[in-house]
């Protein structure tokens, strides 16, 4: 049971991560978190503005249902199969980040310093969490997919267009986290 | 209860990337930096088992749980798209350190201030609706 509870080593994880990925292939459709989006503008009326809009959600209520899965998954994970041990970052990494201002760095899986209410709160924090958010969206659309649909589905299925994406990724992300945040924090 | 199955999938997904870290920013921000190979072991077991398997699915020509043949439709070839979305994503995913499926479980986690970049996600979402013609793809 201790191993349970303690955080899973990487290459018990990947291959777990594979295993959604076949099993939704299995069931005869595509790992791909990102439509949901699509889908929930679908379902607010999205279609009145654009036609990016007007599709069938209704055929894409089995996503949804991954989507109600994954936030019962982590409400599991953490009230039942967590010990509450420390994320064991590299020393490197918590120096870092504590340069950046950041106190109590892997005790929670999400910093305080952009999650807490008293920083969402203020008008910083909330900028913060909207831009990010918006990018995400915006950008996963434009690129067709995102971190299941790209890496993860399409890489294994040998595509190049999603190795680009994968690129495109990692271009932003380090320039967010080397060249952005330290301006940020 | 067609709907159950996909209902356990969601689960067991969330709680392999809670139990992973993977939907930590901690490690979204420790590997954009190359302090850990954890992250990079993740995806890279992930896709390295997942080619495999999708080879094993092709060349046997695995049936679906409905006895359909399996379609893995091949993505629109482009570069501009991909790059630029790719792009746009990267410097969002980095700042929240958290994609699509993340922002989800976090929400099942307790962190209900997840539900504002949720929305925002969604808000970004329609904005490229709204915008998609005037974009290079």
């Amino acid at each position: 049971m201790d191993c349970i509870l303690q955080p899973w080593p990487w290459y018990v994880s990947g291959p777990l991560i594979t295993t959604v990925m076949l099993l939704l292939i299995y069931f005869g459709k595509t790992f791909g978190m990102s439509s949901n989006l699509r889908t929930l503008c679908s379902i607010g009326g999205a279609g009145k503005y654009a036609d990016f809009f007007r599709f069938d959600w209704k055929a894409q209520r089995w996503n949804l249902t991954v989507v109600l899965g994954a936030i019962i998954g982590g409400f599991i994970a953490v009230f039942f199969l967590s010990d509450q041990t420390p994320i064991d970052l590299n020393p490197q990494t918590v120096t870092d980040l504590s340069e950046l201002g950041f106190k109590q760095v892997g005790q929670t899986l999400l910093p305080p310093e952009i999650y807490s209410w008293d920083t969402v709160l203020s008008v910083k924090g909330m900028a913060i969490l909207i831009i990010a958010g918006f990018l995400v969206g915006f950008g996963t659309r434009y690129a067709g997919g995102c971190t299941s649909g790209h890496a993860i589905t399409g890489l294994s299925n040998l595509q190049l267009p999603s190795l680009i994406a994968v690129i495109g990724f990692f271009i932003g992300g380090l320039v967010m986290t080397h060249f952005l945040l330290p301006l940020i924090f | 209860m067609k709907f159950l199955k996909f209902l356990f999938v969601g689960i067991f997904f969330g709680i392999v990337l809670v139990k992973s870290e993977a939907v930590s920013w901690y490690r979204i921000f420790e590997m954009f930096k190359f302090q850990s190979f954890h992250m990079y072991g993740i995806i890279g077991s992930a896709v390295l088992l997942g080619a495999l398997g999708v080879w094993f699915i092709k060349k046997r020509k695995v049936k679906s749980i409905e006895g359909r043949d399996i379609q893995l439709p091949p993505k629109n070839r482009s570069v501009a798209r991909y790059l630029f979305g790719g792009i746009i994503f990267g410097l969002g995913w980095a700042l929240a350190g958290a994609c699509p499926g993340p922002m989800y479980i976090l929400l099942g986690t307790g962190v209900f201030s997840m539900l504002i970049v949720i929305a925002a996600a969604t808000l970004g979402t329609f904005a490229y609706g709204l915008l998609r013609h005037k974009l290079p793809h």
